[in-house]
């Protein structure tokens, strides 16, 4: 175990070291020269400000001298510093992390609370009514566009029904955004059922395969109640793989998150890369990749760590 | 019973002349059991699956509405006009446009770039995925590590992420978008084939060969891969689904084919800007389009796994 860990942990290691290579190498080919100078500057920038702007983020230096720098700043917790808004990029990360946590965060919650339920349910009365009906929600909620979601649900709490503002809150701090709970639901709604669609057909299958094994038949034999079968059996077998699920399906999350963001202009981080990319802010779009990417590899170790963990027959050698 | 030329689960090398030993019925309970008939019951219970039917049905629809609709529904989708945001009536069942397209001839012409897309990714991503991933899991070791780091580094990176990376400085092209997407669709198909390999290796078949001499490569692309084609293809349908969804999503963003190239989700977004305006004609028929589509292929993706787990218990 403490060896498959330490492997596990080596491999996680050199995976963020590949993902800082593959986007800082991108960053790098499209981000030369005099034209990026200009983009960023402003097209009638003197020679002497191109050759200021160069210098000071060390533009000149051949490529492996700035990656080099890039890694030591990044081991040091420092992502760089912004083209565009000056200020550092863990600033604005620092500043719009909290917002993704509000959103995305209860969004997940709530959608790992009603599909943990709902898939049971759908395991347990497979092939019937309530099966169907839910699978064809689920099924139509994952073959839609997740920003064609968001849209109709603003075409009718909003546009039809005027319940429900169609923008998420503006405020620039997390209180701000907190004091309009309203402008909150559209998106988190949104949200909750894109994931919702992810989820509960894997808890269904997850909860189909566990209610075929011995430890459900040989409760369910020695004449333990059902329902007791269902919570204690059944559910408890069915959550191992939804950690696993949880955990490898973080980029599906952060993109349909970053989406969301866009449709409601909600400010959390997948915006601030949106804006980043398209205003050529290049060290904030490279800061919030690498960070992604590390959010993904961590999540991917705890789905494996939390498995062997949670699984008494999972064994490694 | 007559055997189907193709056997994928028994290397015709290996299966030599009939024993003369056996009864006619083994022989013909044999035959039943593996190759051809097999792949007569996958067949069967996928043509039993009514989602499986609705799914090729779909298909086939909005295939013949885009390709041969058009021979049909004159339209100038290339010429704007100033006969803009017209609702459905008249010349124009679906109304017009922004800028004033016809926007059931715009769904047609949209709808092929989509499933042309689709369609090339599918193909791409699971070529490539496919190779390295048999050749991951099939070399193991050191060449397995290296491979499959790799995998899990572009995996690391969200694939909207890269493409938003990629498209602020590339417009976008059908080619391009036909690369970009598939280089980030690879990784899939590459992680399902490595572990379908990992155990097919070990099968005996697939050691009979190596003992008698077999080439790696024979190993790899006789045996391994045939064997694994049905995860390949249920993985390729999906592909085109997926593939078809992040389209319509990059439109969204900005980073689809530029104006006037037609596609689905180019009109989608174009049509919500109009949504306060009520010009539901705008909103609804290419998002429609593009549920239907994707729902199509989602169901013959996921009636194929089923039917091939017929396969799975007769073996």
């Amino acid at each position: 175990m403490i060896g498959y860990l330490v492997r596990r942990v080596i491999q996680a290691i050199v995976v963020v070291i590949g993902v800082t290579i593959i986007a800082f190498v991108l960053q790098s080919l499209v981000a030369t020269g005099p034209g990026l100078a200009h983009a960023i500057i402003g097209p009638r920038a003197t020679p002497a400000q191109i050759k200021t702007f160069v210098g000071e983020y060390g533009l000149s230096q051949p490529l492996p001298v700035q990656y080099a720098h890039f890694l030591w700043q990044l081991l040091h917790g420092n992502l760089g510093y912004s083209y565009k808004e000056n200020q550092t990029v863990d600033a604005i990360i620092a500043h719009a992390l909290p917002k993704d946590v509000v959103l995305v965060g209860t969004a997940l919650v709530l959608s790992i609370l009603i599909a943990v339920p709902v898939g049971l349910l759908q395991a347990v009365r497979r092939n019937r009514a309530t099966d169907y009906v839910a699978t064809g929600i689920s099924f139509l909620l994952y073959s839609m566009p997740s920003y064609w979601l968001g849209i109709l649900l603003i075409a009718v709490f909003a546009v039809g029904a005027h319940v429900l503002p169609a923008e998420a809150p503006q405020g620039a701090t997390i209180t701000q955004i907190l004091a309009d709970p309203a402008g909150l639901v559209l998106p988190i709604l949104s949200l909750t059922l894109v994931n919702l669609a992810l989820f509960s057909r894997y808890m269904r299958s997850a909860a189909i395969e566990t209610l075929v094994q011995d430890c459900i038949r040989t409760a369910a034999a020695k004449g333990v109640p059902r329902r007791r079968v269902l919570t204690r059996h059944l559910l408890r077998n069915s959550l191992i793989p939804v950690t696993t699920m949880v955990g490898l399906s973080v980029p599906g999350i952060i993109t349909a998150g970053l989406v969301i963001e866009n449709v409601f202009n909600f400010p959390g981080l997948g915006l601030t890369f949106f804006n980043a990319a398209v205003t050529f802010d290049y060290p904030v779009e490279l800061g919030i990749t690498v960070l992604v990417g590390m959010a993904t590899v961590i999540g991917n170790l705890l789905a494996d760590v939390g498995y062997a963990l949670l699984d008494p027959r999972v064994r490694y050698d | 019973m007559t055997e189907a030329p193709t056997t994928a689960l028994e290397p015709s090398e290996l299966s030599g002349p009939p024993g003369g030993s056996r009864s006619p019925e083994e022989e013909a309970q044999e035959a039943a059991g593996r190759s051809g008939g097999v792949w007569r019951l996958v067949g069967r219970a996928f043509i039993e699956n009514k989602m499986a039917l609705v799914g090729v049905g779909l298909v086939v629809l909005i295939t013949l509405f885009c390709f041969v609709g058009p021979l049909i529904y004159h339209t100038d989708q290339a010429h704007s006009s100033l006969n803009t945001n017209q609702p459905p009536g008249g010349s124009h069942p679906l109304g017009t446009d922004y800028l004033g397209f016809d926007v059931l001839g715009r769904l047609m012409a949209g709808g092929q770039s989509s499933i042309e897309i689709g369609l090339a990714v599918a193909l791409a991503a699971t070529t490539f995925g496919v190779i390295w991933g048999a050749i991951s899991g099939f070399f193991g070791g050191v060449v397995d590590a290296v491979m499959m780091r790799v995998v899990d580094i572009v995996l690391a990176i969200p694939a909207i992420f890269l493409f938003i990376f990629l498209a602020s400085v590339f417009q976008p092209t059908l080619l391009m978008l036909i690369i970009v997407i598939s280089s980030l669709s690879w990784l899939g198909p590459a992680r399902l084939v490595r572990g379908e390999t990992l155990s097919l290796r070990t099968r005996e078949y697939v050691q009979a060969v190596r003992v008698m001499g077999g080439k790696s490569r024979r190993v790899v692309l006789r045996h391994i891969i045939p064997n694994a084609v049905g995860t390949i293809v249920v993985n390729a349908t999906f592909q085109i689904a997926d593939a078809i969804l992040l389209l319509a999503t990059l439109s969204f963003l900005g980073f689809g084919l530029p104006p006037p190239a037609p596609t689905w989700g180019g009109m989608l977004s174009n049509g919500t800007n109009y949504l306060f305006d009520g010009y539901w004609w705008q909103v609804y028929p290419a998002g429609i389009m593009i549920v239907l589509t994707v729902v199509a292929f989602n169901f013959i993706g996921d009636s194929l796994r089923d039917s091939l787990e017929v396969r799975l218990q007769k073996r």
